[in-house]
């Protein structure tokens, strides 16, 4: 019945007048995309670590993360394979956060994950509140299978840029593509300019 | 007229041997994984394929051996986790 309640009233958003990214489509379910077996990270063993441009590391454990302010956050979520899931509820702290206290002058990030995963994307990308390490979804726990303990969450980048089981982030003088920017996606991947391919 | 490039082709000169290859079943290929070393056949790989491409991993030690990415009229083969395949080509060329 949501459907016919009025936007305004309810402040839900209807399929139909929904606008999409270009070539996208609208998916109620959370479809599961991995390039590999899914990692069993437990909280115990994880660990965070910024590493910057000289070398100096940044590193955080699990009851550190989590002794930092989080936020909880609605989003929406667009995958290079082209379905969108619209109004997405997470929790997580603000890679603001994490970098408060982080000297660097670099212009790159290149994210890494437990299970060698790797993407790359422009530090400031990542600051400005556009980017969170996300441990809560849906009100829940982050699962494994949807990069549970916690994955970066860069939400105006397709999906693949939000790395699942993240592990660290290294920043570097020069951009260097990732797992998938190195064989034919996007360095950049903006949805709303449809980067999905070199060319595009 | 003597230069250190004077023994490179244009790699255009490889197109026929490309074509060739690339035209026999890749899958029977032997393969060495170039993290352990392991050989096995190439559709022994771990394929990983609801991704946004297909990635194919060693069934030794779970490294990356290939990522194939498939556009509209275009595709894109990363085999830096490989460092051979041995292919069998048919008779007669
Ligand atoms: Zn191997």
């Amino acid at each position: 019945m949501a459907g016919l309640v009025s936007r305004g009233f309810s402040g839900r958003r209807r399929t139909g007048d929904v606008k999409l990214p270009p070539g996208q489509y609208l998916t109620e379910d959370f479809p599961v995309l991995s390039s590999g077996p899914t990692p069993q990270v437990r909280t115990e063993r994880w660990e965070f670590t910024i590493t910057t441009e000289t070398g100096a590391e940044h590193h955080w454990d699990w009851a550190a993360l989590r002794a930092l302010p989080a936020e909880r956050f609605t989003t929406d979520l667009h995958c290079v394979t082209k379905w969108s899931k619209l109004g997405t509820t997470w929790e997580g702290v603000s890679l603001d956060t994490l970098f408060a206290g982080v000297e660097t002058t670099a212009g790159y990030a290149l994210a890494h994950s437990y299970g060698g995963y790797t993407t790359n994307l422009p530090l400031e990308d990542l600051l400005g509140g556009k980017a969170w390490i996300a441990f809560g979804y849906g009100g829940k726990d982050l699962a494994a299978e949807h990069g549970g303990p916690a994955r970066l969450l860069v939400p105006h980048l397709y999906l693949w840029k939000s790395a699942k089981w993240v592990r660290g982030i290294r920043l570097m003088n020069a951009d260097t593509p990732g797992f998938w920017e190195g064989v034919g996606y996007h360095n950049y991947g903006d949805p709303w300019r449809e980067q999905r391919y070199w060319s595009d | 007229m003597s230069t250190n490039d004077d023994h490179h082709l244009d790699a255009n000169a490889a197109g026929g041997a490309l074509r060739e290859i690339f035209s026999v079943d890749v899958t029977a290929a032997g393969t060495s994984c170039a993290t352990c070393a392991h050989s096995f056949t190439f559709a022994e790989a771990l394929l990983h394929a609801w991704a946004p491409g297909l990635v194919g991993r060693c069934p030794a030690c779970g490294e990356v051996v290939f990522r194939l990415v498939r556009a509209p009229g275009r595709a894109w083969l990363d085999l830096r986790g490989t460092t051979c395949l041995d292919i069998r080509m048919p008779e007669g060329r």
